[in-house]
């Protein structure tokens, strides 16, 4: 771990027009106007890390480690509670945490940057949002144009204390040459609410995840909504997994992938330990291209009679029927074609708080007209 | 405006149109009888170039072209519109969309939303639980904001309650009084005949033209005998 934050003119003068672009295309606002803290690390570099909002810490997650040492209790908490091991040598990743009662209106940003070529990043995250607090939390990982054969490694762990909520939504924009390895965890407590957009539509060689979250209490809501698009040579295999343990809790998990020559396994598990669960798994795949795979596979476990788990999905190319329906409304085939893959990656499947939502459809629209 | 000239439809291989000719003039309002699977939509959907239904022999003229090689698109240019039976349901598309790419006129749009008893539905995904009326209104709506020469209407009342009928009817009506505005409207029920002076009617049978005559007479005759009798009808077989 090295550096100290820089202040913010000293921090645009380091990245160029692409590395700005990027990070922008991560959903990363370096003018801070529209948001109440950010954290920003380069490689295993922290350049940014500033709170507008006494509401919010942020800060290293090593700098936090010393600052509040009860912190250490949570660092690797939820990996041991579910018996799971997790990598060690992380350098850096951030540290959040909104205090009890706080409603804090603007988000909280983080980005992930990799700069370096062949760099390793490995960061690990901790996300504490205290009981009854309530925020937004956007975080971009991007890469810059020279960072080829990039690895990023990612551990969070997110806190969502009794009857706080989280609203978390994640960008990913990487190149076609980087490897990817987001592992996170959240634990939900009683009447609190966990909800995880994730958006990744630029190539990436490959991104292995399954983010779990565990409904700890009575009362909890999960819910994990992903928007995919697959590029040719490329593999996301890319999960999200509920785990009930407890009473009268819910959770929902939307997925939508489209590929144009790329690998997605969408995977999903609904696992109740509880009864009196209810949960559903939709899955929608769209085919492109002759060589593209998608390979849905939702599961659903319990022993317990009294829980309500659903699932569907469906996979396919787009309906001929669809495509003539906007012709006959004067729509050229490739505007027809280009109109039904963004309603199909309708960013209104994600949760999005209304601060963010017009933000993500731009870079949405950005990106998918430069794909398609 | 439309001219079709022994034209010859097969689908799946199967022929399903046997040398049909039909002429709808400017201004000019057919409606077309005939019992399920004669050939009615084949006609309306082989007239609108959709894929599947091909054309083996004869020709269609709009507007003085030849429109058999023609994309969708194509034909939707020089003006003519679809009014589909079973449109599909696309998701994340909104109806809004639809209707800003159709007309720029957004005071139009609002208008005819509030006609047509859209207004709430702008915003919802296209057809994405609509119900049977609601899906025939939007159809109405957004064909008439595309603002055709002609007019292809594929069973505009079918699933759709009487109150809604005469919504659809009187807005059906206005825009083809409009002098230069024809249509071809297949119907079952017939209900739509209360709101629209159509003057031309015919029945189609096993993919032929039977007969021609005033719509309300030939409607008033099948509803009496049903189309078995049409067969044996007093009407001469138009060759």
């Amino acid at each position: 771990m090295q550096g100290v934050p820089v202040a913010k003119e000293e921090l645009i003068k380091n990245f160029n027009q692409k590395d700005m672009e990027s990070i922008a295309s991560s959903g990363m606002d370096l003018s801070e106007s529209m948001r109440c803290a950010s954290f920003l690390q380069q490689d295993n570099k922290v350049l940014l890390q500033r709170s507008l909002s006494d509401a919010v810490d942020i800060l290293s997650t090593p700098q936090a480690l010393k600052k509040f040492p009860r912190l250490k209790k949570y660092f690797g908490k939820s990996f041991k509670s579910l018996n799971r091991d997790y990598p060690k040598d992380t350098e850096g990743g951030y540290f959040i945490r909104v205090k009890k009662g706080r409603t804090v209106k603007l988000p909280i940003q983080a980005c992930l940057f990799l700069k370096t070529k062949k760099f390793e990043q490995k960061v690990h995250n901790v996300i504490i949002v205290e009981e009854g607090a309530r925020v937004y939390l956007i975080t971009g990982c991007a890469a810059s144009s020279v960072a080829h054969e990039g690895f990023h490694l990612g551990i969070s762990e997110f806190f969502v204390q009794k009857g706080g909520y989280l609203n978390f939504t994640m960008v990913h924009s990487w190149r076609e040459d980087v490897s990817v390895r987001p592992i996170s965890i959240a634990m939900v407590e009683e009447g609190a609410s966990f909800i995880s957009n994730y958006v990744c539509l630029r190539p990436v060689r490959e991104i292995i995840m399954y983010p779990t979250a565990v409904a700890l209490g009575s009362g909890a809501r999960v819910s994990f909504n992903s928007l995919i698009l697959s590029h040719p040579s490329t593999l996301q295999d890319i999960g999200s997994r509920v785990i009930f343990k407890a009473k009268n809790a819910q959770a929902e998990i939307v997925a939508r992938a489209v590929s144009l020559g790329g690998k997605v396994i969408a995977r999903g598990h609904l696992k109740a330990e509880e009864q009196d669960v209810k949960a559903h798994l939709e899955c929608r795949g769209l085919l492109l291209s002759k060589q593209g795979i998608i390979h849905a596979i939702p599961e659903l476990e319990t022993d317990f009679r009294d829980v309500d788990l659903s699932h569907e999905a469906a996979i396919g190319k787009i309906s001929r029927d669809e495509i003539e329906y906007l012709c006959s409304r004067g729509f050229s085939q490739q505007e027809a074609q280009a109109i039904i893959i963004r309603g199909f990656m309708d960013i209104d499947i994600l949760g999005l708080p209304q601060v963010l939502r017009k933000e993500i459809k731009e870079l949405e629209d950005k990106t998918l007209k430069a794909s398609l | 405006m439309l001219d079709i000239k022994k034209l010859s439809v097969a689908v799946e291989g199967k022929t399903i149109l046997k040398d049909v000719d039909l002429q709808i003039g400017k201004g000019e309002v057919l409606v077309l009888f005939g019992p399920n699977g004669s050939g009615k939509t084949t006609l309306i959907k082989a007239i609108m170039g959709f894929g599947g239904y091909s054309v083996k022999r004869g020709q269609m003229l709009f507007r003085d072209k030849v429109i058999n090689n023609f994309s969708i698109e194509e034909r939707e240019h020089l003006g003519i519109g679809i009014m589909h039976q079973h449109p599909p349901k696309i998701r994340g598309v909104k109806l809004s969309q639809i209707a800003q790419f159709l007309c720029k006129n957004e005071k139009k749009i609002k208008d005819l939303a509030r006609r047509l008893s859209l207004e709430e539905h702008l915003d919802r995904d296209i057809n994405l639980g609509f119900s049977g009326g609601e899906m025939k209104r939007s159809e109405l709506f957004q064909v008439l904001l595309q603002d055709p020469h002609l007019l292809l209407l594929d069973e505009p009342e079918s699933g759709v309650d009487l109150e809604n009928i005469s919504i659809m009817g009187k807005v059906l009506n206005d825009y083809l009084a409009r002098q230069d505005k024809s249509a071809l409207i297949i119907t079952h029920t017939g209900y739509i005949l209360d709101y629209i002076n159509a003057e031309k009617g015919c029945v189609m049978m096993e993919g032929e033209f039977w007969c021609e005559g005033n719509p309300k007479e030939i409607f008033e005759s099948i509803k009496k005998s049903g189309y078995e009798k049409c067969k044996e009808c007093q009407w001469q077989k138009k060759s």
